[in-house]
C-alpha cells in the first residue's frame, strides 16, 4: 500500500463523481483533439494538393470556387474557358508551365478529370499497376477510387454527365482502365484521370448523336494518340475548364493575376491566398468549438475541485488518522495532488481516445470527399500537450484541497469527534 | 524505564493551565488514566503521543523526548513507536481490513507483524478481505487495535476504547490490548472513565486538573 494506491482507492471509492468529472474533462479534450487532428491534416493536405500550382485560371466567378473545383475537386467549376485564350496565356513569358484540365463527368460520384501527363507529374505519382493512357477513353485510376470501386486494369465503365452522382450516363463510349496509381495522400487518390480528348469526344459525340450523325465516322481520331503535354492538337474552338499555371519568376505573382483578371474573359486565383481566406472564414467556427471545449474543461476543473474539496471535508478525520499512523503533512499534500492528477490523466487519455474515435466515425460516415481522406489514428505531438494541459487542470484544481490537507491539525480533528 | 512523563503542563487558549500526574512504565506494563469527562484526559493523551506540545515537562519514550521532535521526523517517530486506539475505530472506508493494516505499515516504514497471524490472534482472521463497512462495532474496534499494534510500537495509547461496546466486547478488547502489549513488550496506557476496565487493570492514576 503506497500513496499511489491509496489515492486510487479514494478515487474509485466515489465512482460516480469521479466518472462524471473524468467524462466531462474527456469531452472537452476530445473536441480539442479532433480540432487539432483535422486542422493539421487539412492544412497539410491543402498545401500538398496545391504544391507546384501557383495560379489557377478559369471562367469568371468566385475565386474560391475556382480553387476548390480546380485544385481540390470539391466544388463545382465556374464554367469553361475558350482554349484559344488559354493557349495565348501559356505563351506569356512569365509562365513556365501550364496544365489544362477538362471536367464534366463522374463515375459513382468520383470525378473524371481530363488532363495531360504533366498533371500526374505534378504529384510525382508512380503506377502500382498498368501504365498511363495513350488513346482516347483510356483512363488511370486514383488509388482510393480503385480500392473502393474494385475496378482493375482492362475493366470498362461508362461515366455519367455532371460532377455529382445521379446524372444520366454516357452510353456511347466506355472508358477503359489502363493503369492504377499508387496512393499519394493527395486529391489524386480520389480522381479518375484521362486525356482531355476523352472528355471532349465524349461530349461531342453525345451532341452529334442527338443530331442524328453517326459516331463511326470518327473512328480514326479515336485511335490516334492523345497529347502528352500542353494542349491537344485538334482543339480549335473547343473549351477547357481550368488551367493550372506555374510561374517562371516571382514577378509573375504580381503581374499575371492582374493581367488575366482585367485583360481577358478569364479569372485567375492563387490557391494559397484563397485557402488562407477560407481558413479565415472557417476560423469563426473553429474558435467557437475551441471555446466550447475550454468551457467544458473549466467546468470539469471546477468539478474536480469541488469533488476533492467536499470529499476532503468528510476525510479530515481520515487524514488525521493517517498522520497518527506516521504520514507526514507533505505526504498528505501529495496524496491529494495525486488524486487530482490521476483523475485528469484518466480524462486526458480517455479524451484523446474519444477524439480519435469521433474522427473515425466522422470519416466512416463520409466515404467520399475531403473528410474521407483524413486519417483518424495518427497521433500528433500536440496531443502530448493535451495531457500536459489536463495535468495542469488537475494540479490547479487540487491546490486548495491539498493545502487544506497540509494544514489539518491532527489533535483538533481527533478531539472534535 | 521504557516510558516516562514528567511534570506535564498544558493550557488551552483562554483557560487555566492544566497540570498532569507523572507516569512511569516498563515494557509490558499497563496503566489506566481515569477521570471525569472534561478533566483533560484526552489532552493528556495528545501530549503523551506528541500530537500536542506541552508547555512544560517532558515525555520520554525509549530515551527520546517525544515533544522535541519536529515535522516529518515527529510523524515518523509516532508511526513507528506509538500505536493509538481511538474511542471510535475510524478505519479508512475505501480500504478493506487488510489494506487498512498495510497503510499503517507503509507510513511507519516498519514491516511489523504478519497481518494474517495478527488478525487470527484478534479473532477476525476471516475478515481480512472484508470491506470495513460490513464489520460490527466490536470487530471494527479489534481491527483498529490490530492497526495500532501491527507496527510493534513501544507505546500503545487507547482513548476510551470501550465506551461504545457491550460488556462482552469490552472484556475482549481489554484482554486483546493487554495480550498484545505483553507480546510485543510495549507500555500500555488506557484513558477511560469506564468502570468495567478497572476490573482488568489495577494500576491507575487519576487526572483531576480542575
Amino acid at each position: 500500500m503506497n500513496l499511489f494506491r491509496l489515492s486510487w482507492k479514494y478515487l474509485t471509492f466515489r465512482p460516480l463523481s469521479t466518472g462524471l468529472n473524468v467524462f466531462l474533462l474527456a469531452l472537452g479534450l476530445a473536441i480539442i483533439t479532433v480540432l487539432i487532428l483535422v486542422q493539421d491534416q487539412f492544412e497539410k493536405k491543402m498545401t500538398q494538393d496545391a504544391e507546384g500550382i501557383d495560379l489557377v485560371v478559369g471562367a469568371k466567378g468566385s475565386p474560391l470556387q475556382l480553387i476548390l473545383s480546380g485544385v481540390y475537386h470539391i466544388d463545382f467549376p465556374t464554367g469553361n474557358i475558350p482554349i484559344d485564350e488559354a493557349k495565348k496565356l501559356s505563351r506569356n513569358r512569365l509562365v513556365k508551365r501550364v496544365i489544362p484540365l477538362a471536367l464534366g463527368d463522374n463515375f459513382q460520384g468520383y470525378r473524371i478529370v481530363g488532363a495531360n501527363y504533366d498533371y500526374l507529374d505534378l504529384y510525382q505519382v508512380e503506377f502500382s499497376e498498368g501504365k498511363i493512357w495513350e488513346l482516347p477513353f483510356e483512363v488511370v485510376l486514383g488509388a482510393e477510387f480503385a480500392k473502393k470501386s474494385g475496378l482493375r486494369v482492362g475493366d470498362k465503365f461508362t461515366g455519367s454527365h455532371g460532377i455529382s452522382i445521379g446524372s444520366h450516363e454516357h452510353e456511347v463510349h466506355a472508358y477503359q482502365v489502363t493503369g492504377i496509381l499508387q496512393p499519394t495522400g493527395t486529391v489524386l487518390d480520389r480522381l479518375i484521370i484521362t486525356s482531355i480528348e476523352s472528355v471532349w469526344y465524349m461530349h461531342e459525340d453525345e451532341a452529334e448523336e442527338d443530331a442524328g450523325l453517326e459516331a463511326s465516322s470518327h473512328e480514326e481520331k479515336y485511335h490516334s494518340p492523345v497529347a502528352i503535354s500542353g494542349f491537344p492538337e485538334n482543339g480549335e474552338g473547343k473549351e477547357i475548364t481550368t488551367l493550372l499555371v506555374q510561374y517562371r519568376s516571382p514577378m509573375a505573382a504580381v503581374q499575371l493575376p492582374r493581367m488575366i483578371n482585367s485583360g481577358t474573359s478569364m479569372q485567375a486565383a492563387s490557391p494559397s491566398f484563397e485557402m488562407s481566406r477560407l481558413f479565415e472564414l472557417l476560423g469563426v467556427g473553429v474558435s467557437l468549438l475551441q471555446g466550447l471545449a475550454f468551457v467544458l474543461i473549466i467546468i470539469s476543473g471546477l468539478g474536480i475541485f469541488i469533488a476533492l474539496y467536499n470529499s476532503l471535508k468528510e476525510r479530515k478525520y481520515d487524514l488525521a488518522i493517517l498522520r497518527t499512523l506516521g504520514a507526514s503533512r507533505f505526504q498528505l499534500l501529495i496524496l491529494v495532488f495525486l488524486e487530482g492528477i490521476m483523475l485528469t490523466f484518466l480524462g486526458a487519455v480517455l479524451g484523446i481516445l474519444l477524439g480519435h474515435t469521433f474522427l473515425s466515425v466522422l470519416i466512416s460516415n463520409n466515404d467520399q470527399g475531403v473528410v474521407s481522406s483524413l486519417q483518424a489514428w495518427i497521433f500528433l505531438k500536440q496531443e502530448l500537450w493535451i495531457v500536459v494541459y489536463a495535468l495542469l487542470v488537475g494540479i490547479v484544481a487540487s491546490l486548495i484541497p491539498a493545502w487544506s490537507a497540509y494544514q489539518t491539525s491532527i489533535a483538533k480533528q481527533l478531539t472534535k469527534a | 524505564m521504557l516510558f516516562e512523563s514528567r511534570n506535564l503542563k498544558y493550557s488551552h487558549p483562554g483557560q487555566n493551565p492544566l497540570t498532569f500526574p507523572d507516569i512511569r512504565l516498563e515494557g509490558g506494563e499497563a496503566i489506566l488514566v481515569l477521570g471525569k469527562s472534561g478533566s483533560g484526559k484526552t489532552t493528556m493523551l495528545n501530549l503523551l503521543s506528541g500530537l500536542l506540545v506541552p508547555e512544560a515537562g517532558e515525555v520520554l519514550l525509549d530515551q527520546v523526548n517525544v515533544a522535541s521532535l519536529k515535522g516529518a521526523e515527529a510523524d515518523r517517530f509516532r508511526g513507528k513507536n506509538i500505536g493509538i486506539v481511538f474511542q471510535k475505530p475510524h478505519l479508512l472506508a475505501p480500504l478493506n481490513v487488510k489494506e487498512n493494516l498495510e497503510v499503517a505499515s507503509h507510513f511507519s516504514h516498519n514491516k511489523g507483524q504478519d497481518i494474517f497471524q495478527l488478525l487470527q490472534e484478534l479473532g477476525i482472521g476471516k475478515k481480512a478481505n472484508s470491506r470495513v463497512q460490513t464489520l460490527s462495532e466490536g470487530e471494527a474496534q479489534r481491527v483498529s487495535i490490530a492497526r495500532a499494534v501491527i507496527t510493534k510500537p513501544k507505546l500503545i495509547l487507547a482513548d476510551e476504547p470501550t465506551s461504545s461496546l457491550d460488556d462482552e466486547n469490552t472484556e475482549k478488547v481489554i484482554q486483546l490490548l493487554k495480550n498484545q502489549a505483553a507480546k510485543i513488550g510495549a507500555a500500555l496506557i488506557i484513558v477511560t472513565h469506564d468502570q468495567r476496565v478497572k476490573n482488568h487493570i489495577s494500576n491507575f492514576i487519576e487526572v483531576n486538573t480542575l
